[in-house]
């Protein structure tokens, strides 16, 4: 058995799904270079209002209660991979019929997913839920699916054997009824479907059940292999096998914008769309995400010396979401891109935005009763973005110590809890004797240092008060050198030295630049 | 009616008074309020009554869990650090509150727990913390201290506030040992409070490392440590009695600390100041 799911008017459903609040209004698309604009599509009520494709768009301006939008090619390719993920959600065999049709092969599903009627009406349901009105038909075969899905609205279920008496009311213009995106091949099919639809109608043939109630010799005397292909759809009986499409790679969905945007609250509430319909794309595939980019295009204005004219070029902008684990939380991805955004703002206005999500496969962890407490990684991820908006973005994060002598010789990288896990190797190690830590002052406080035959007798910090005094003990000099056969070669003595201040005594950690020359106390003991 | 148990209210102040066939029955009691009888009456007194606990019937608060500060003698002293609670440790420069920080961080990145340091003067030194058995990848460093001291405590007060929201840290540790203590002075009141009842009943230690004690009656146990000192006392560096070897055959080796207990609110009697001194090592040693 075969599904079909059509979306009628495919160019508004693709408007409706990229601004739902629409729904509710008549709506017309145009297209074309102005001030050539002709309407190209429209919606049932703007129809009923008297307006029709091929108007011109200042004809269709004098409506009033008309709104009108230029057509998106961006938001038909999101409508149509939004598509193809509601049917690659209940099959993996799934052919791209066309731009609004996709067919799907059920065979042996009805053991996983309930009966033929049942599955009709998920799939309508799950359409639904990505934004798109489409009509849903199960039959025996592939094209009498799609004959039935483009003629009759809502969820259709044909029984074997019963094609060509179901099929039987629908008009012969269900079947040239495919939409092509190139407009060429469009063109050449409309001529030839003319022609066809004339001589039908000129023999008296106006729906499909005269059409395969006609003698087949006689028909194909007439017109030849295609007239025996229509006639073959027309009973229901014409068998192929499905082209499967290759599952997406990348999820993307993108928004045009008619005026450019500035401020961030509106363009968080696109986001929020643009995330909601990635989200649910990806929720139907049971897939998450681990890496999200977006792609702002930007409208800034470059003056040209000669000409003294200023002209518009777009920019891109990108930003880059790394998530340590798959995550699907549009609150959560929403929240990061603000703060993101908000930490690196795109300096000019927004013409147009892309977001693209990389599928991952969800993470699988089993808790356990005596596990150590961990932060959730949704809740960590989100704080962190917070404080890296406090702090900066290379202020936070855990320790990696770098494999020098060099003072400092540590980087920052980001804080990725991994399972807990108690080490029990060094569990026996617990009750060692603690180990004397070292205090930095970064940056390290420059030392007026007081030499008497060579020996450090007095150390004054100016910068900080507290460290000045008297040296009761000293311990060095240690000397060490490195990176030397580079610009950044460092050579330096240390010394431990214990300082009389009017807190008492205080151990400090002084050094000596051989490179520099000066005195620095680079640490303190505590 | 006849009034059998009066009881206070912690939150009002004012008498309950309980009437014995609520009691018999098993029924809510009811506080009799004048001025109103009747059906409303008890609708109105059960809705006044919903979210008030008499003290009698008050449960005992349980006892926080305990866990090992890293420092077997510091165990001892004052039974672990306790989970759910905030504790801090003070002292002056060169007293060992970084040391004891790092053998609580290092016990608890043992334990598999995630941890964090708030860092309010960027002083912690990796080195050091990997010296002291600080698992570096459960460790999560907020390094504030690139302005003035009253800009790196507002990052840190709000970062700590955002980790304390976030939950699942082992420990929490503000660190705030290089602030002048006028400045830390200026953290309110509310704000310990406010981190106080953040932490109740979740498994978190929060540590907060000072120079001078500042969370009040906040905090449930108060450690302060030692100063080293010369002459007077005894010297806390060995190596300081031999101060005619050349400096260049001295070495740093162990340092003596001395902690306090100063307070601990987790018993209900009145804890007595003890007093107890451990060395700590050089990784070198």
């Amino acid at each position: 058995m075969f599904a079909c799911i059509f979306v009628p008017n495919f160019p508004v459903a693709a408007v409706y799904r990229g601004e739902p609040e629409l729904r509710a209004r008549a709506v017309a698309i145009f297209e074309g270079k102005p001030p050539l604009e002709k309407v190209f599509a429209v919606s049932e009520s703007a129809g009923r209002m008297g307006i029709a494709p091929g108007m011109t768009k200042a004809q269709a301006e004098l409506c009033s209660e008309l709104t009108l939008r230029p057509r998106s090619l961006l938001q038909e390719s999101g409508a149509r991979a939004a598509l193809l993920d509601c049917a690659q959600s209940f099959s993996p065999c799934v052919e791209d019929a066309a731009c609004d049709t996709a067919i799907l092969d059920l065979a042996g599903m009805e053991s996983l997913l309930g009966t033929l009627p049942e599955i009709a009406g998920n799939i309508f349901r799950r359409a639904a839920d990505f934004g798109l009105d489409a009509n849903v038909a199960v039959a025996s075969n592939p094209d009498t699916a799609l004959l039935a899905a483009r003629g009759f609205s809502g969820v259709t279920v044909i029984p074997p054997g019963k094609e060509g008496e179901q099929l039987g009311p629908l008009p012969v213009e269900v079947l040239f009824a495919e939409r092509y995106q190139d407009k060429q091949k469009e063109n050449e099919q409309k001529k030839e479907v003319t022609r066809l639809l004339s001589t039908l109608d000129r023999w008296g043939v106006r729906n499909l059940r005269t059409l395969a109630a006609l003698p087949k010799v006689a028909l194909s005397e007439r017109l030849g292999q295609e007239g025996l292909r229509l006639q073959e759809l027309a009973r229901g009986v014409a068998s192929r096998t499905l082209v499967p499409v290759e599952e997406a790679a990348v999820f993307e969905e993108a928004v045009e914008l008619e005026h450019p945007i500035v401020l961030l609250e509106p363009l968080a509430f696109l986001l929020n769309r643009l995330l909601e319909q990635i989200c649910a794309r990806l929720a139907s595939r049971a897939l998450n995400t681990q890496e999200l980019r977006l792609t702002l295009e930007l409208e800034s204005f470059s003056s040209s010396c000669c000409t003294r004219q200023s002209e518009i070029t777009n920019q891109k902008f990108q930003r880059t979401l790394r998530l340590p684990l798959p995550m699907l939380d549009v609150k959560l991805f929403l929240k990061l891109l603000q703060l993101d955004l908000n930490a690196h703002p795109s300096g000019a206005p927004i013409r147009k935005i892309h977001l693209a999500a990389e599928p991952a496969r969800p993470r699988s962890a089993q808790g356990g009763l005596f596990q150590p407490p961990s932060p959730e990684p949704e809740k960590l991820e989100l704080t962190l973005a917070r404080i890296a908006g406090l702090v900066g973005e290379a202020r936070v994060g855990s320790l990696e110590l770098l494999d020098t002598h060099r003072a400092e010789g540590f980087r920052m990288k980001r804080f990725v809890p991994g399972i807990s896990e108690v080490s029990r190797q060094k569990a026996s190690t617990e009750e060692k004797s603690p180990v004397a830590a070292l205090r930095m002052f970064r940056p390290p406080l420059r030392a007026n240092v007081t030499l008497e035959n060579g020996e450090l007798v007095r150390v004054v910090c100016l910068k900080k008060k507290e460290v000045q005094g008297s040296v009761l003990w000293k311990a060095g000099p240690w000397r060490s050198s490195g990176d030397w056969w580079e610009r950044e070669a460092w050579a330096r003595d240390e010394w431990d030295i214990a300082l009389q201040n009017a807190d008492g005594v205080a151990l400090y950690r002084l050094v000596h630049d051989l490179l520099g020359g000066g005195w620095f106390v680079e640490g303190s003991y505590d | 009616m006849s009034s059998a148990v009066v009881s206070t209210s912690a939150a009002q102040g004012r008498p309950f008074v309980f009437e014995d066939e609520d009691k018999a029955e098993g029924r809510p009691p009811q506080r009799v309020v004048p001025g109103l009888s009747g059906a409303f009456s008890g609708a109105f007194q059960d809705a006044r009554l919903a979210g008030v606990t008499p003290a009698a019937r008050l449960a005992v608060r349980p006892a926080p869990e305990m866990v090992s500060s890293g420092i077997a003698a510091m165990d001892a002293l004052t039974g672990g650090l306790p989970r759910g609670c905030l504790t801090e440790i003070c002292g002056p420069a060169s007293s060992g509150r970084t040391t004891l920080l790092l053998a609580a961080l290092a016990a608890a990145t043992r334990r598999g727990e995630c941890c964090v340091v708030v860092d309010a003067s960027d002083a912690l030194d990796p080195q050091s913390a990997a010296d002291a058995g600080v698992e570096l990848e459960r460790l999560l460093w907020v390094r504030c201290g690139e302005s003035s001291p009253q800009k790196c405590l507002e990052q840190l007060l709000r970062a700590a506030d955002l980790l304390l929201e976030s939950g699942g840290f082992g420990l929490i540790a503000l660190d705030l040992g290089d602030l002048p203590p006028q400045t830390a002075r200026h953290i309110p009141l509310t704000t310990w409070f406010r981190f106080r009842r953040a932490v109740e009943h979740t498994p978190t230690v929060l540590l907060a490392v000072e120079r001078q004690s500042i969370a009040g009656s906040c905090s449930s146990l108060l450690i302060k440590l030692g100063l080293i000192k010369l002459g007077a006392q005894r010297n806390r560096t060995k190596e300081f009695a031999n101060l005619s070897a050349p400096t260049h055959a001295q070495l740093l080796t162990e340092v003596e600390i001395t902690a306090e207990l100063v307070q601990s609110r987790l018993e209900r009697k009145p804890v007595r100041s003890a007093e107890i001194t451990f060395a700590s090592k050089t990784a070198w040693a």
